[in-house]
This record gives structure tokens, sequence and C-alpha cells, in this order.
């Protein structure tokens, strides 16, 4: 294995247009630990793809980048100063959003209020529905997201186009980092496909970075810039996805199958 | 779920084969349960005024006269719809207060101890009886938010300890109301249709808050997806705690309403006959028991057919002894309408 920067060493201070930095970052939930030692960059205006098996601790960093929980320990830095996520909405006030891989969407509310679900627009006390209505149509139309109508409750959609409405949502704010939790779990080649051009189509606006955490490698590297394993709570690979390939990705997990098979039958 | 947003689906997409007009009486049933099936508080609607129709047909003016219609509406519908509409906030959002109904008996008593035992004057100890509702859903919310203990356990709890605090503070025995505070009751009771005002404006405050403002969108969230709305930055904790305090705040309400209606503040008020009843009511009105959804206008509607069964059932001749199993039997045939009309209503939608 040849990475292309070492990983497990931070990088110097503001090395190059670096937006997201984090250093050894460490999360124990009491005993277990979930997260040994991670250190990760993110330049503008890249996709990340952030891979590894399950239980790797690939949706436990999602989380502490978006404020949903602290590390244990270790430091993020957001272009160059650090910061301490202390929550969502603190997170999104700095430019960080994201899609979880339960989409966070409310199956009783309709796509509009789930597209604006917290940050409603209100003329006190009540809620905007007209111009959210309409913002949320434009929105999804510029897009290119087909949904039946913003009326719709979104128990109604296909997972594709609640996929669809949930990535929609987060770009709405201006987010100037996206997080995308297995935005392409669960979904047909079809419906995919809706979620693969609307990265595409963010990636080439250049306005956002993004992070994608995703177990299917081949679709992975069809849009990210660069890779990054994470194996153990550490990552072990950092590649530019034109110098890597799905087997080589896959490869690397099945040795480190191999090897904890090994070390089970050799203490047995 | 917003009325703008089930009218539109219901209007949108193309005909489903049973809206398609067929003839004869199947085509007309099938209409008029199209328009029923848009509207999840329309089928209780209905119920309600088919009972009423039925009891005044039957009875006539002893039904129909003001004094009756004073009873029905003031004194047997307005507690279950002012509390229902606690519960529905609650309900929603996945939690439920069994506790509320003593909230109703002890906000009086409290009243009365202080203005005659310490001499606290009457507005501020009104005043005082409203924050105690509050403060037993604030307790309500912090076993359950802040501790973890399930709702139902949490406010089995607390009634019990209420129940417990009325019997012994009061030896059992009901008080009259303090001089002091009888010239605020023209503002809360005096007057024979109050109490129903203030219901249907309470309705109206809370069908607006639910439905169009930032705090009932976030509770069907919290209920209908409660890792979603954490996830999305909403309180989660603080949405909770808060319809636990506003159904507290309003079985007070209720609790000095009954003791201006009754000009007694009787030990056996409220208690869990209250809470049943306004739970009943939601469930009725279409308010699912597992969070996320519910209406304000469908309990409402809820309240008032158990209000009209417990008027009318006496007026017929029906004993107090047999009136439950009549109560039971018709709110299990009001749910089972309810939940037929609701998987039509669905079938129609998609």
């Amino acid at each position: 294995m040849t990475p292309a920067t070492q990983p497990g060493q931070p990088e110097p201070a503001n090395a190059g247009g670096d937006i997201l930095r984090c250093e050894h970052i460490a999360k124990n939930y009491g005993a277990v630990t979930a997260l040994t030692d991670v250190n990760l960059r993110l330049e503008r205006g890249e996709v990340l793809g952030l891979i590894g098996d399950n239980g790797a601790g690939k949706s436990t960093l999602l989380k502490i980048l978006c404020g949903f929980q602290p590390p244990s320990s270790g430091r993020i830095f957001l272009e160059g100063r650090e910061v301490a996520l202390k929550s969502v909405d603190h997170a999104r006030s700095l430019g960080i959003d994201a899609v979880y891989q339960d989409l966070a969407l409310v199956n009783q509310l309709t796509v509009f209020q789930n597209m604006f679900l917290n940050r409603e627009k209100v003329r006190w006390p009540l809620v905007r529905n007209g111009a959210m209505r309409k913002e949320a149509r434009e929105h999804l139309d510029e897009m290119g997201v087909q949904i039946p109508s913003v009326n719709s409750p979104v128990a109604m959609l296909s997972g594709g186009q609640r996929q669809a409405v949930a990535v929609a949502r987060s770009v709405f704010s201006n987010p100037k980092i996206l997080l995308l939790d297995e935005p392409l779990a669960a979904m047909g080649v079809k419906e995919g496909a809706i979620i693969l051009d609307l990265i595409t189509r963010l990636k080439h606006e250049g306005n956002v970075s993004i992070i994608i955490i995703a177990h299917n490698y081949a679709q992975v590297l069809e849009v990210c810039d660069r890779v990054n394993m994470i194996q153990g709570g550490k990552i072990t690979l950092d590649k530019r996805a034109d110098e890597t390939s799905a087997d080589e990705l896959t490869e690397m997990v099945v040795a480190e199958y191999r090897r904890a098979l090994e070390e089970r039958q050799r203490s047995a | 779920m917003s009325d703008t947003a089930q009218q539109t689906a219901g209007k949108a997409g193309a005909p489903q084969p049973w809206q398609t007009g067929q003839g004869g009486v199947g085509g007309v049933l099938m209409r008029v349960l199209r328009v029923l099936g848009r509207q999840r508080e329309a089928t209780v609607f209905v119920i309600a005024v088919a009972l009423f129709a039925y009891f005044w047909i039957d009875q006539g003016s002893s039904f129909f006269s003001k004094s009756n219609q004073v009873l029905l509406w003031s004194d047997f519908t307005t507690p279950i719809i002012i509390i229902a509409l606690g519960e529905v906030f609650l309900l929603i959002c996945g939690e439920i207060d069994l506790s509320v109904g003593f909230v109703v008996g002890f906000a009086p008593f409290f009243m009365h101890y202080l203005t005659d035992f310490y001499g606290v004057p009457g507005l501020l100890a009104i005043f005082c009886a409203l924050l105690l509702g509050l403060a037993v859903g604030w307790v309500n919310g912090f076993f359950t938010v802040t501790i973890g203990v399930p709702s139902f356990i949490t406010t089995l709890g607390t009634g019990f300890i209420l129940m417990g605090l009325i019997d012994t503070t009061s030896h059992d025995q009901p008080a009259a109301v303090p001089e002091d505070v009888l010239g605020i009751g023209k503002w809360i009771n005096n007057y024979a249709w109050a109490p129903i005002i203030w219901a249907v404006i309470l309705t109206a405050i809370f069908h607006v808050v639910l439905t169009r403002t930032r705090w009932g969108l976030h509770t069907v969230s919290v209920g209908g997806n409660l890792l979603g709305a954490r996830e999305a930055g909403i309180g989660v904790g603080r949405i909770k705690y808060g319809n636990f305090m506003v159904t507290g705040l309003l079985g007070a309400f209720v609790g000095l309403q009954q003791m201006y209606y009754t000009n007694n503040i009787a030990p056996t008020a409220g208690s869990y006959q209250y809470m049943f009843y306004a739970v009943t009511a939601a469930v009725i009105g279409g308010t699912a028991m597992l969070g996320g959804v519910g209406t304000i206008i469908g309990a409402f509607f809820g309240a008032v057919v158990l209000g009209i069964l417990l008027d009318g059932f006496p007026l017929i001749g029906v004993s107090a002894d047999p009136l439950y199993i009549i109560f039971g039997g018709a709110i299990l045939v009001s749910m089972v309408a309810n939940v037929q009309l609701a998987r039509l209503r669905e079938r129609g939608q998609r």
C-alpha cells in the first residue's frame, strides 16, 4: 500500500485550501472505542469519499463533524480556525450541514414542511406556508429533483425521491460543507443515479465541499475527487480517486477481515 | 398534518377506481365517503351531528332546552375539550399525561389554601393555581425527558401523589369558594355559556398552533421521527417539557372553571375520569396513540360526542349503571368507523 499522503500524520497548519481539518479525533462510548485517531482534511470544493466496512466508525465521525456529538478528544479546524461544535444548530450556523442515513425526514409532514424543518419562514407567530411552498418548489426545480408535489406527505415518496429531498434540503441554506451519510443506501440503480447526478451538479457549481460516506465503492469513485478509508477507527488510506480502484478498496477491507480471522484462530 | 396538504393530496392524481362516479346507491355512498374521507375530522363531526340530531328528535325540548344545552356544553363537554387540547399535543409528540385530572382537583384547593390560610390576594392566588399546573407539567417533563421514565409511569406516579395531596390536605371535605376570588369568576365562568366559549376559543388557538406555528410542526416532528427531529436540531426536550406544562396549565384552568361552575371546591373534581374522557376524545377524533398524527378539531368533536352521550343517555332513561357499557360500545363503534374511513382515505390518496 502506498498512500499518497501519510495517513495518521496531521497536515501542517493551514495546508493548501483545506476548508475542514481534523486532528487526532477519538471517540469512546464507555468502554467501546469507535474512533481511535482520525486525521482528515477536506479541500475547498472537493468531494471526499469516506469508505470503510460496517462498524469502522464512519457514521461516528460524521456525527462529530456535524455537531451531533462531541469527540472524546482531538481538534477540528474550520477554514484554519479551531472550532468546538456544540450542537447541530451551531455546526449549521458555521456552514456544516449533514444528510443522515435515516434522512431525518418526518413522514407526517409535507415535502415543503420537511425542506424547512427547524428553519421555517415565520411571520410571528405563524409560519409562512405560501412562501415556503413557493421557495421549496423553485429550489427543487433548480436542482432537477422530480417529485409529484411539494404538498405531498413525504411518506408518499419513493426512496430516491426522499433522499433527493433530504439532500436538496441540506443545500438549501448554502452550506460550505455537506456531509452525506450513505446517500445511496438501499437504492436501485435508477434511484441512485438521481442522487449521483445531484452530487455531480453540486460539484460543478463548486460552492460546497462534500464528504460522502458509502460502502458501495464503485459508485463513490464515480463522483469523488479523493477517497479516505477508515478501518478500526483510523484513516488507513488517502488517495485520489483516479489513483485507486474499487478492487483495491475491496481488497483492503477483505485483507483486514482475514487478518482479524487469523488472529482469532491463532489465539484459539 | 396540514389540512391543505390533505386536501391537495386528495384532489391530486388520477381518479381512483372507487372515486369514479358509479350510479345508484353505491355511487352516492362512495361520494359521501369520499367527502368524509378527505378530512380526518369529518368522520367524528358527522357522528357528533347524528347523535345530536337523534337526541333532539327523540327527546325534543327536554334535550334542546337551554338548561340542558348549558349542561351538555358547559358542564359535560367543556372540561373534556380543554384537557383534550393538551393531551392531543402530548399524544402527537409521543407522550401522555395521566395526572392532569388531579391537577384539575388540586388547583382550586391550592388557591383556597393560599387565600384563606395565608392571606394571599385573590388574583395572585388564581395566578399561583395556574402556576401550579405549569409546575406539575414541569415535574412530569423532568421525570420523562430528563430522567427517562416513560410518561405513562411518570404521570401515573404524579397523579397518585396529587390525589393523595388533595385527600390529605382537604381531609376529604369540600370547601367553599373564597370570597376574595368570586369577582374574578365573572371572567372565567359566571355566564352560563362562558365555559364552552372559552373551550371554542382555546380550540381555535390550539388548532392554529398545531398547524401553523413552528411549535406545532416541531411537535409533529418529535412524534413522527424523534431521531430525525433531533438531527434537524429541534429541541426535542423543550417541546416535550412545553407540552407537559401546557397540559398542566389547562388542567389548572379547568379546575378553576369547575370551581366556579359548581360554586364549590370538591376533592372529587377531575380525577382519572376527566383524563380518560380527554384521551378518548383525542383518539376518537383521529389522534394516533403512536405519535406524529393528531388533530385538534377532531378532538373537539370527539369531546362533543362524549358530551352528548353523557348528557343524552340519562334523558332516554338509561341509568348511570349501564351507561358505561353503552359508552364503551359507542367508543368502540366510533373508533372502528374512524379506522375504516382512514383506510379508505389512504387508498384514495395513493
